[in-house]
C-alpha cells in the first residue's frame, strides 16, 4: 500500500466517522457540513477529470454545478405545484424521485458541457480559461435575467426530494446517499484512469504532437473528459440544491467555479482524492475560520497563496510526495 | 425609436466601449508582454474607485481624487508585481489564476474590512453635472461626454507609447522575444514591475471614472473584468488595437443589444412576454458574439496565428 492510498483510506474514514460522531452526539449540524463536503467532493472530482488528468483549466463548471441545481429545482417545483413542464408536443411532469433528478441533471449538464466544450477546446491555454469563464457568465446572466425559475431570487422546494426505500430528511441517510454517490464517482474516475482513454488522455495533456503522431485526436479526447466532468458536477450540483432545498443563481457564479478549483488544489491536482481532502478542509476552514472572523476570506486567499507558490502538490501532494506525479 | 434616443443611445455604447478599453489595455498587455493572466485586474479597478471615492469625500477635490486613484492603483499594482506576481511568469496558467484568485479574495475582504459592506458614493463634479447640447439638437450629459473625449485620448495615448516610444519599441520587443532583449541590456525586471504598473493606473482610472455614474462597492471590478477577457478574447490576446476595436464592439452590441431587442421580439411576442425574452437574450449577446468569433478567428480579430 502506498502512502497516497493511506491517505486516501484515512479521508475516507474521516469523512464517514465524523457524521457517524455527530449521529451519537446528536449535532445534525455536523452532518450537514459533512454532506456539503461530500457533495463539494463530488464536484471537485468531476473537475479533476478536466482539470488534473485532461489539463482543461476550466474556469466555468459553475455552469455544469448550477444546471444540476436548476434540473432539480425546476423539476421539484413542478412537481410541488402540480403544473406539467410542457404539454405540446408531449406531456413533460415534474417529479420528486431523486433518480429521474439525477438522471435529468446529469444529462442536461453534459449536454452544456457538450455545446461549450465543442467551442472552448478550438482554443486552448489562457483563451480556453477566459472563454470557459465567459460562457459561464452568460448562463449566470441568464438565469439572473429569466424570471420564469424565480430570476435573481432563486427557487424554493418545501421538501427534499424522494429516494426509494430511504427517507431522505433524515440528514444521516442523505449524507449516506451522498456518500455513496462520491465513492461510486471515486470508482468510476478509477477505471477511467486506469483504462485506454484515461491514458490517452493524459498523453494528451503531457505531449499533444506525439498523440496526434500516434493518430489519436486530442480534440476528441478532451471533449469526451470534459463532457464526463461536466455530467459529473452537474449531478453534484443536484445533490447540493437539495441539501439546502433552493437553487439560485449563486450556484451558477464564477466565485463558485473558483471554489471548485481551489478543492482540487488544496487537495492535489491530478490526484484521485485530492478533491476530497480538498473539500473537507475547506468546510473545515469555512467552519472555524468563518465563525472566528466576518472576513474569513483573506485567510482563505492567503492560504492559497502559499499552496500556489510554496506548496505545488497540495496536502496530498506534502505527505505522499511525488511519486504518483508523472510529470 | 427616435433618431435621437438612437444617438443618444450609441454614444452610451461607445462610453462603455472607452472604459472597457482602459481595462483592457492593462491585461492585455500584461499577457502579452509577460504571459500572465492576470484575474485580480478588477480588484485593481476596485481600488481605483474607492481611492477616489475616500480621496474626492476628504478633500472635495474630483480631479485630485483621479490623480490619487491613478496613483494608488499604480502603486499596489507595482507593490503585488513585486512581491507575488513576479513568483508567476513561469509557471503554468493554473498557477497563475489560482495566486490571482487568491489576491483577489484578499483585496475583496481587505476593502470590505477597511470601508465596510455598504456602498460609497462618487459625486459627478459640478462643471460636468449637467446636460450639454451636442450639434443637432442631442441633450448628453456632460460627464459621460468627457468619459469618452478622456478615454479615447488616453486610447491616443497607449498608442503613441507603444508605437513611438523607446519604452513602447521594448515593451514590444519584449512580447516577441524576452530572452534577447535581455541580452541586449534591458533590465527586463523592471520592465515587467512598469508594464504592470501601468496597466493597474489604467484600470484604476477606469475604476474612477465609472465610480462617479454607479455605486462603489465591494465586488465592482469582477463583472468588469469578465467583459474585459470578452473583448481581449475577441480582439486578439497581446494586441491593443485588438483591445480598442473590442471594447468597442462589446460597448455597441451590450448596449444597442439591451435598447433593440426587446423592441425588436415586441414585434412579433405579446408585450410581457418579449421584455423577458429580448432582456434574456441581451445579457447574453455579447458571449454569443464572442462564441461566433471564436468558430470564425480561434486566435481572435488581431491575434497572432
Amino acid at each position: 500500500m502506498t502512502r497516497e492510498t493511506l491517505i486516501n483510506v484515512a479521508a475516507l474514514a474521516v469523512l464517514l466517522a465524523v457524521p457517524l460522531w455527530a449521529l451519537m452526539a446528536d449535532e445534525p449540524f455536523i452532518i450537514t457540513l459533512a454532506t456539503r463536503a461530500a457533495i463539494f467532493a463530488l464536484a471537485g472530482v468531476g473537475l479533476n477529470l478536466a482539470l488534473g488528468s485532461g489539463g482543461l483549466v476550466s474556469l466555468g463548471h459553475a455552469v455544469f454545478f448550477g444546471i444540476g441545481g436548476y434540473a432539480m429545482g425546476i423539476l421539484a417545483s413542478h412537481a410541488q405545484s402540480y403544473e406539467p413542464i410542457m404539454e405540446a408536443p408531449f406531456l413533460i411532469e415534474g417529479t420528486k424521485s431523486m433518480p429521474m433528478i439525477w438522471l435529468v441533471a446529469m444529462v442536461t449538464s453534459a449536454l452544456a458541457a457538450l455545446a461549450i466544450g465543442a467551442l472552448s477546446l478550438r482554443t486552448s491555454g489562457v483563451y480556453f480559461i477566459m472563454i470557459t469563464l465567459a460562457f459561464g457568465q452568460m448562463i449566470y446572466y441568464f438565469a439572473i435575467s429569466w424570471p420564469a425559475y424565480g430570476g435573481e431570487d432563486g427557487l424554493s422546494i418545501y421538501v427534499r426530494n424522494e429516494f426509494p426505500g430511504l427517507n431522505t430528511l433524515v440528514p444521516m441517510q442523505f449524507f449516506g446517499l451522498c456518500f455513496a454517490i462520491l465513492c461510486l464517482a471515486l470508482l468510476l474516475m478509477n477505471a477511467i484512469h486506469k483504462s485506454a482513454f484515461g491514458l490517452a488522455l493524459s498523453a494528451a495533456r503531457q505531449n499533444e504532437t506525439r498523440v496526434l503522431s500516434v493518430g489519436m485526436k486530442p480534440y476528441h479526447l478532451r471533449l469526451v473528459a470534459f463532457v464526463i466532468s461536466g455530467a459529473v458536477t452537474g449531478l453534484a450540483g443536484a445533490l447540493f440544491a437539495d441539501l439546502n432545498r433552493f437553487v439560485s443563481p449563486t450556484m451558477l457564479s464564477w466565485q463558485m467555479s473558483g471554489e471548485i478549483i481551489i478543492f482540487i488544489i488544496i487537495g492535489g491536482v491530478g490526484r484521485l482524492f485530492g478533491p476530497v481532502i480538498g473539500a473537507m478542509i475547506f468546510i473545515l476552514l469555512e467552519h472555524t475560520l468563518g465563525g472566528l472572523s466576518e472576513f474569513w476570506h483573506v485567510y482563505l486567499g492567503a492560504l492559497l497563496l502559499g499552496i500556489v507558490l510554496f506548496a505545488k502538490g497540495g496536502v496530498i501532494g506534502a505527505f505522499a510526495g511525488r511519486e504518483k506525479a508523472h510529470d | 425609436m427616435t433618431t435621437l434616443l438612437f444617438i443618444e443611445q450609441m454614444l452610451n455604447g461607445l462610453q462603455f466601449g472607452v472604459m472597457l478599453f482602459l481595462m483592457s489595455a492593462g491585461l492585455t498587455l500584461v499577457f502579452g508582454v509577460m504571459g500572465l493572466i492576470n484575474l485580480a485586474h478588477g480588484s485593481l479597478f476596485m481600488i481605483g474607485a474607492f481611492t477616489a471615492a475616500a480621496v474626492a469625500a476628504a478633500t472635495g477635490s474630483f480631479v485630485l481624487a483621479l490623480m490619487a486613484s491613478l496613483a494608488a492603483a499604480a502603486i499596489a499594482g507595482a507593490l503585488i508585481e513585486l512581491t507575488i506576481i513576479r513568483r508567476l511568469y513561469d509557471r503554468d496558467h493554473l498557477d497563475q489564476v489560482l495566486a490571482t484568485f487568491a489576491l483577489i479574495l484578499i483585496f475583496s475582504e481587505g476593502t470590505r474590512w477597511m470601508f465596510g459592506s455598504f456602498p460609497l458614493f462618487l459625486d459627478v463634479p459640478k462643471v460636468l453635472a449637467g446636460p450639454v447640447t451636442l450639434p443637432g439638437g442631442i441633450e448628453y450629459p456632460a460627464y459621460r461626454l468627457s468619459i469618452i473625449l478622456i478615454g479615447l485620448l488616453v486610447a491616443a495615448g497607449m498608442f503613441a507609447l507603444i508605437n513611438r516610444t523607446r519604452v513602447g519599441i521594448r515593451i514590444r520587443a519584449g512580447e516577441a522575444d524576452r530572452e534577447m532583449i535581455a541580452a541586449l541590456g534591458v533590465d527586463i525586471a523592471k520592465l515587467y514591475t512598469f508594464v504592470f504598473a501601468l496597466g493597474a493606473a489604467l484600470a484604476g482610472f477606469a475604476g474612477a471614472l465609472v465610480g462617479a455614474i454607479q455605486s462603489v462597492q465591494v465586488g465592482m471590478g469582477e463583472p468588469v473584468l469578465i467583459l474585459a477577457f470578452v473583448v481581449i478574447v475577441i480582439g486578439g490576446i497581446g494586441s491593443i488595437k485588438g483591445a480598442f476595436v473590442g471594447a468597442l464592439l462589446v460597448g455597441f452590441t451590450d448596449t444597442m443589444g439591451r435598447v433593440l431587442l426587446p423592441q425588436i421580439f415586441a414585434l412579433f411576442l405579446e408585450p410581457s412576454a418579449a421584455v423577458s425574452v429580448g432582456s434574456a437574450l441581451a445579457s447574453m449577446l455579447i458571449y454569443i458574439l464572442m462564441a461566433g468569433v471564436l468558430v470564425f478567428r480561434p486566435r481572435g480579430l488581431y491575434g497572432v496565428t
